[in-house]
């Protein structure tokens, strides 16, 4: 033996646990015009500071400032502040319709609707996102119908899925948002193929896609990221932090001694972290990114800094796991109240205006959940039983034609 | 002795080798300080350490393929594959280097791990928190798959599997963690302390692998099944009146053939079941070896009741799920036959 200490088998633990004062003193924020803008075409190598600092573009004042500021039109703000705040309607509405026994599962998108709302607004139709479960703010941002929202959830006659899908794993070709799926991270690499294809053929549409932080772990991650970079995709490949996996703290997928954003690095592409809670911020890096990769740049990633303010879904007690009160001391704040300061800030909006806002989005989302109730609730209502056996194959072959009738349908 | 449901004795199972065997240690995501998201390992961090029950970051092939590596070693890693749904990306770790380890090495290295994940349907998980993957794992040589269907086995079984030299896939039916549901959507399910085998010994035993269990002595009928599946071919038998033999396979691999041949020479009739969907089910095997080994005995074709061949839907989930209706009409045909 020689006498060096003996290995030991490090396993990271997060600083704080329930009972404990939440603590944030690792998340280091920067002024708000504190990063540089680089050019969208340059090369890697000069990139290579930006995946260690934290793009941000509105102060503590609730003023757009720094070289990221997007300049955007008043106009585009208030519908993403729209987008937003229906978003949470929304979330608060449904997750109330599971805890009320009207479907079986749920999860909200609670201080991350910033991500989805301002990159829906950055791409076109033409484009697709390829989503996670926390991304429905960017359907939000398009005017995809409530109802249809409603139905999925509840599984019942109306289901645009046909009763297939678990609920919110939504599917929305004409709105440019890719069939989700309940495993993660498995369609991470789709964008990059999609991408891939567009680029193939000459045209000049482009892909985004969402990843978990924790998610990152997965080897679809990898594997998207060494495809995007060989082939040059035109993608933008956003990974969401929102600190937490279910139980398991940021440290548990690889981000105790880096960012996720530094990933990048390693493959040759730009790694940009932005503030994933200043809509301004998110629109301005993204529209980077699009632009990078329309003009054959390819692909960027990104890490969005946000929080997971609610628990995971219907299913999980983030009370047993972290702090209580921790989203209240997440020191990037909530992504509505930052935009709404601003908006009043600029002398676009107003108390009055927000509240107004507010109501209407809570009765929009009232309307479109009772006539999903008229339809009906899981188990209340449910397509027709035929509708098990189709699309399985784009023809049945004769083991669901006997299936089908052995169950009288 | 104490009363434990199906999660509890799964626990009481990791709590046991853990205090016992220094070299067991457990990983999987969300099964440290949080305890899994169906509890199974609730309160073992905090009891035996945080380097011997930890998080894993979410990656199936990681976790799968550094349990291999600790096994190489000489430890006995019992995983968590959160749901079974989320294997698939550890299928090439577990069929191309678990399974085959000793083999190609020529019995130089070997790794003996468990690698436990909650399975199969009846909670409306939609697609990718149902299914019920047994049949890819029991086709791959190398690989042992177990199956418990009470919480006393389940603790005796893992307890076997952890134990065990070689790597097993051990699949819990999640539908029944917290009580025996027979198949009836239409009636409370009872909790395990009503059920007998929910008498369960707070120390080390063991179930052995590749044990079926008769849990119902009959004449007319064998029926297979295992999991989630014995309590609905329990409750058929009960109200269909036929006077059934149900075997609970326990493992299908290794598989207790004896104990189905000698059943079915008896009742001279067979009734297959499982949740998996059908074609190319681990059914067809079970078919296949009766039908090679019990030819001459057989009254009637052999029967299989399983699920539909589609993925696992969400609104249809009682349509889809095997109940007791079905494996009647099955009995009777071949009863009829
Ligand atoms: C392949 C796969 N493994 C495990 C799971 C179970 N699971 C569902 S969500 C989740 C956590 C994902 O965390 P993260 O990627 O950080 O995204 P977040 O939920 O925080 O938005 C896990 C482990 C899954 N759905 N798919």
């Amino acid at each position: 033996m020689s006498n060096r200490p003996r290995l030991t088998l490090h396993v990271p633990v997060p600083k704080v646990r329930p009972g404990d004062r939440p603590d944030f003193s690792h998340v280091a924020v920067p002024a708000a015009d504190a990063m540089r803008r680089p050019d969208v075409l340059d090369a890697e190598p000069g990139l290579r500071d930006m995946p260690y600092g934290l793009i941000r573009v509105l102060d503590e004042g609730g003023r757009a400032v720094g070289a990221w500021n997007p300049r955007l039109d008043p106009a585009l703000l208030r519908r993403g502040l729209r987008a937003m705040v229906l978003t949470r309607a929304f979330d608060t509405r449904m997750f109330q319709a599971h805890r009320q026994g009207k479907t079986s599962f749920f999860m909200t998108s609670t201080g991350e609707e910033a991500l989805g709302a301002a990159t829906s607004m950055v791409l076109g139709r033409e484009d697709m996102c390829f989503p996670t479960y926390r991304i429905v703010s960017y359907l939000m941002a398009r005017d995809y119908p409530l109802l249809d929202m409603v139905n999925q959830i509840y599984s019942n006659a109306a289901d645009p899925l046909k009763g297939r899908q678990l609920p919110i794993l939504y599917s929305a070709r004409e709105y440019g948002f890719y069939s989700l799926s309940g495993n993660v991270g498995s369609r991470f690499g789709h964008a990059v193929g999609w991408a891939m294809a567009s680029a193939y053929k000459g045209d000049d549409r482009i892909a985004i896609s969402f990843i978990g932080e924790g998610t990152t772990a997965e080897g679809d991650f990898h594997e998207a990221l060494t495809f995007a970079s060989v082939y040059r995709a035109p993608v933008i490949l956003c990974i969401t932090n929102n600190q937490w996996a279910i139980s398991s703290f940021q440290g548990i997928a690889g981000g105790e001694e880096t960012t996720f954003a530094a990933r990048a690095i390693g493959y040759g592409l730009p790694g940009l972290r932005v503030d994933g809670n200043d809509f301004l911020a998110v629109h301005a890096a993204t529209q980077w990114a699009a632009e990078r990769a329309r003009s054959n740049g390819g692909a960027t990633l990104i890490e969005f800094v946000t929080y997971r303010a609610a628990g995971h879904s219907t299913s999980d007690d983030p009370g047993r796991y972290r702090p209580a009160d921790e989203a209240a001391h997440w020191p990037l704040g909530d992504p509505v109240l930052r935009l709404k300061a601003h908006l009043v800030a600029c002398g676009e909006w107003s108390e009055q205006q927000h509240e107004a806002l507010e109501s209407e989005c809570r009765e929009a989302v009232r309307a479109a959940a009772k006539q999903g109730e008229a339809v009906g609730t899981l188990g209340q209502s449910k397509p027709d039983t035929r509708e098990m056996f189709e699309d399985v194959y784009k023809q049945p072959d004769w083991r669901i034609v006997e299936q089908r009738r052995e169950l009288g349908c | 002795m104490a009363t434990m449901n199906m999660v509890r004795a799964i626990n009481s199972a990791l709590d046991v080798m853990l205090a016992r065997d220094p070299d067991v240690l457990i990983f999987g995501e969300d099964v440290g300080y949080f305890g899994g998201v169906f509890r199974a390992t609730d309160g073992l961090a905090e009891k035996h350490g945080l380097t011997r029950c930890f998080d894993a970051p979410i990656s199936e092939g990681g976790i799968v393929a550094t349990a291999i590596g600790m096994g190489a070693y000489g430890l006995r890693p019992v995983v968590e594959i959160q749901f079974a749904d989320y294997i698939l990306p550890a299928y090439d770790q577990l069929v191309s280097e678990a399974a085959r380890l000793r083999y190609r090495s020529g019995g130089e290295f070997w790794s003996p791990i468990t690698v436990r994940s909650p399975y199969g349907g009846g909670i409306f998980g939609g697609q990718t928190h149902s299914s019920s993957p047994e049949a890819i794992f029991a086709h791959v040589s190398g690989l042992k798959t177990v199956i418990p269907s009470n919480p006393f086995d389940a603790k005796g079984l893992l307890i076997a599997a952890i134990e065990d030299d070689d790597p097993v896939i051990f699949l819990e039916p999640k539908r029944i963690y917290n009580g025996p549901f027979d198949g009836r959507f239409d009636r409370p399910v009872g909790t395990w302390a009503q059920h007998p085998a929910s008498e369960v010994p707070d120390g080390h035993y063991t179930v052995p692998l590749g044990k079926a269990a008769t849990v119902r002595a009959g004449a007319a009928v064998t029926v297979l099944a295992y999991g989630t599946m014995v309590h609905v071919a329990l409750s058929a038998v009960e109200e269909s009146g036929i006077d059934a033999e149900v075997i609970d396979l326990r493992s299908i691999v290794p598989l207790d053939l004896d104990a189905i041949l000698h059943s079915v020479r008896r009742t001279r009739r067979c009734v297959v079941v499982h949740e998996a969907s059908r074609f190319a089910g681990f059914g067809g095997e079970l078919s296949s070896l009766v039908q090679e080994r019990c030819f001459y005995h057989l009254e009637a074709p052999i029967e299989r009741v399983a699920g539909w061949d589609t993925p696992y839907p969400h609104a249809f989930e009682r349509d889809y799920f095997v109940g007791p209706a079905r494996i009647i009409a099955a009995m009777q045909r071949t009863l009829k036959g």
